[in-house]
């Protein structure tokens, strides 16, 4: 017996909300689990800053990679197995992908790499490739096993159906978190019948296709991404609680690189202010780290600084208004000119927010398109495209729904408005009443 | 504020017209490799790199009338053309600043059929690999594309002519 086939002499089991189990069999999964950089996603949030909104909403990225890891295995286990279509070979490369597809994840995700000019994937890649535990667990399956998990990840496997079970238009990490949102932000949204979907999907040569008796569960599955991304995922409230996160972090950026003296010195961030971090300081940072710099930020002389990190540590959150750039972006540029002579800094103060700067995955059914669209199987073994059959999800697929909003500190522009006239003249303009 | 559109607006200003989607996600792609300051992130998709916010921002662009699309139906598919419109022209005008202009090469890029330009981004999006792997990776992901070894070349050689050029 080999590494990569070595089982556990028992099977191990987690308790989980959504699957109910979560089931391991393979040595290789087990001592995956038990890494350092597995176990960081424990201190990484699924979904960010969004428990500031829903308050349930603090599971972590190890939660869902699990689920993620256990859908996959159902799939090849319970549904794959023995198809001629499924190359039983590539069982663990895919289970280990699943598991690990989400490593590279930093600190509420979307805002540090947006700071930082990051990105995740990369991250991930490097912790598969470079000098970490992980990597010596893969490479003890074969020299060439971590590549191979990381051109799953990348989508640059030669077997296109392995690939599609991490990433698809319907695959185990949509399937998953959609479930695991739905559940942990406690809406009514989000559920789907995932055990229907699992019994009707069939391995093809390059893609996951979906018995036509299924297309309803797919059709509820395709409706529950779209709500879940106009109800949770792009939730005003929750982009407040992101403008704030990133424009604290810019600032204090821009004060490290211009040589202010911190009195907490961000020493877990300096390399990634100079753009000159190695592997081990990513890995290093977590949101507990982020979050004990923003309470210790929140008493520096810097008056920005602090006050961003006290409105994100305690929920001051700015306030929002509906914005129509096409109709009004002279207006914007008005607004920036009245808080500089209002002395509130509108490079931190007045943010615009569009729903491009979070974007969400609609179905699209493939018209010049880059994704593979979800193919029906017909009776007939002929292939048809989902939206051809469902007028559902033609209804919703591709259609253009777009959301832009403006942020500022309501507070802030209240204080002496009586008696300052420039306060006066900018909270009429965002009244909407000019 | 709004730079990001602003920047995606003076490109398709630029380069006149971009015919084809696939075109001009393909284009914003080289001209971001090349330093150009956009901010959207690719992902490797079916035809290459692909940036699913490049395609929300410019489906927010159309439906603020700063650019134009022109849907043709061609049988098997349909093809989108897209363009600056006067709104996006007034737009541009008022919050451009000092956006670098960079006419020249846009509209060198726009010269291309899709299909190079599908090839180029490809082969950018492995530019850490060595040369022999670049090619290895371009036929597991562009099998279907049937690339010969003269296209090959071609898109290695216009790569050259691009960093020489480097747009920034």
């Amino acid at each position: 017996m080999t590494y990569a086939t070595q089982k556990l002499d028992e099977e191990k089991v987690f308790k989980d909300p959504v699957h109910r189990y979560i089931h391991v069999y393979d040595q290789v999964i087990w001592d995956l689990i038990g890494t350092s950089e597995f176990q960081r996603l424990r201190r990484i949030k699924q979904l960010g800053t969004t428990y500031l909104v829903f308050h349930g909403a603090e599971h972590s990225r190890f939660n869902h990679s699990l689920g993620v890891y256990e859908i996959v295995r159902r799939i090849i286990d319970d549904i794959f197995k023995g198809r001629p279509e499924w190359d039983e070979s590539e069982r663990l490369v895919v289970l280990c992908a699943a598991l690990l597809h989400d490593l590279g994840h930093g600190p509420f995700s979307h805002a540090f790499e947006n700071v930082f000019d990051l990105d995740h994937e990369k991250f991930t890649q490097a912790i598969l490739l470079g000098d970490t535990q992980i990597n010596a667990i893969l490479t003890r399956v074969s020299p060439e096993f971590p590549q191979h998990v990381s051109d799953v990840i990348a989508k640059t496997y030669g077997n296109k159906l392995v690939v599609s079970l991490i990433s698809s238009q319907i695959d185990a990490d949509r399937m998953d978190y959609l479930q695991r949102d739905a559940y942990f932000t406690g809406v009514s949204y989000g559920h789907f019948d995932m055990e229907r979907i699992l019994r009707v999907m069939r391995p093809r040569h390059n893609q996951v296709v979906i018995k036509e008796s299924g297309m309803h569960a797919v059709e509820d599955y395709i409706m529950s991404r779209y709500q879940m991304y106009w109800q949770v995922y792009f939730h005003p409230v929750s982009r407040s609680a992101e403008v704030i996160l990133t424009k604290a972090l810019h600032r204090a950026k821009e004060l490290s690189l211009s040589g202010y003296q911190f009195a907490y010195e961000p020493h877990h961030f300096k390399n990634f202010f100079n753009h000159s971090f190695s592997l081990k300081d990513y890995i290093a940072l977590d949101e507990g780290i982020v979050m004990m710099y923003f309470q210790e930020w929140m008493d520096e002389e810097d008056k920005i600084l602090a006050d961003l990190c006290d409105r994100f540590v305690n929920r001051r959150l700015f306030q929002y208004i509906e914005f129509d750039p096409a109709k009004d972006y002279r207006k914007l540029v008005e607004l920036e000119q009245l808080f500089k002579e209002a002395g509130i800094n509108p490079e931190y103060y007045l943010v615009f927010d569009s729903s491009s700067d979070l974007p969400y995955d609609f179905y699209r059914p493939g018209e010049e398109d880059e994704r593979v669209p979800i193919h029906l199987l017909m009776p007939n073994d002929d292939l048809r495209e989902l939206s051809r059959s469902s007028d559902i999800v033609q209804a919703i697929s591709g259609k253009r729904r777009t959301d832009h909003k403006l942020y500022f500190p309501q507070d802030l522009l209240k204080q002496d408005a009586e008696i300052n006239s420039v306060k006066k003249q900018i909270l009429h303009l965002l009244s909407g009443k000019s | 504020m709004l730079q990001e559109h602003v920047k995606i607006v003076q490109f398709i200003s630029l380069a006149g017209e971009i015919v084809g989607r696939k075109k001009l996600q393909k284009m914003v792609y080289i001209a971001k490799k090349m330093n150009f300051p956009f901010q959207e992130k690719y992902k490797l998709h079916m035809y290459g790199p692909y940036s699913e916010e490049l395609t929300l921002r410019v489906e927010e662009l159309c439906n603020m009338d700063f650019l134009s699309e022109k849907k043709e139906d061609k049988g098997s598919y349909v093809q989108y053309t897209y363009a600056c419109t006067k709104e996006g022209r007034q737009f541009l005008s008022t919050m451009a600043g000092n956006q670098p202009s960079q006419d020249k090469s846009i509209e060198q890029l726009n010269e291309k059929s899709s299909r190079f330009l599908e090839m180029v981004s490809t082969l950018i999006y492995f530019d850490y690999l060595k040369r022999e792997l670049q090619i290895e990776k371009l036929h597991s992901v562009k099998g279907k594309l049937n690339l010969s070894e003269t296209e090959i070349e071609e898109a290695f050689a216009y790569i050259n002519d691009l960093q020489m050029y480097n747009l920034s």
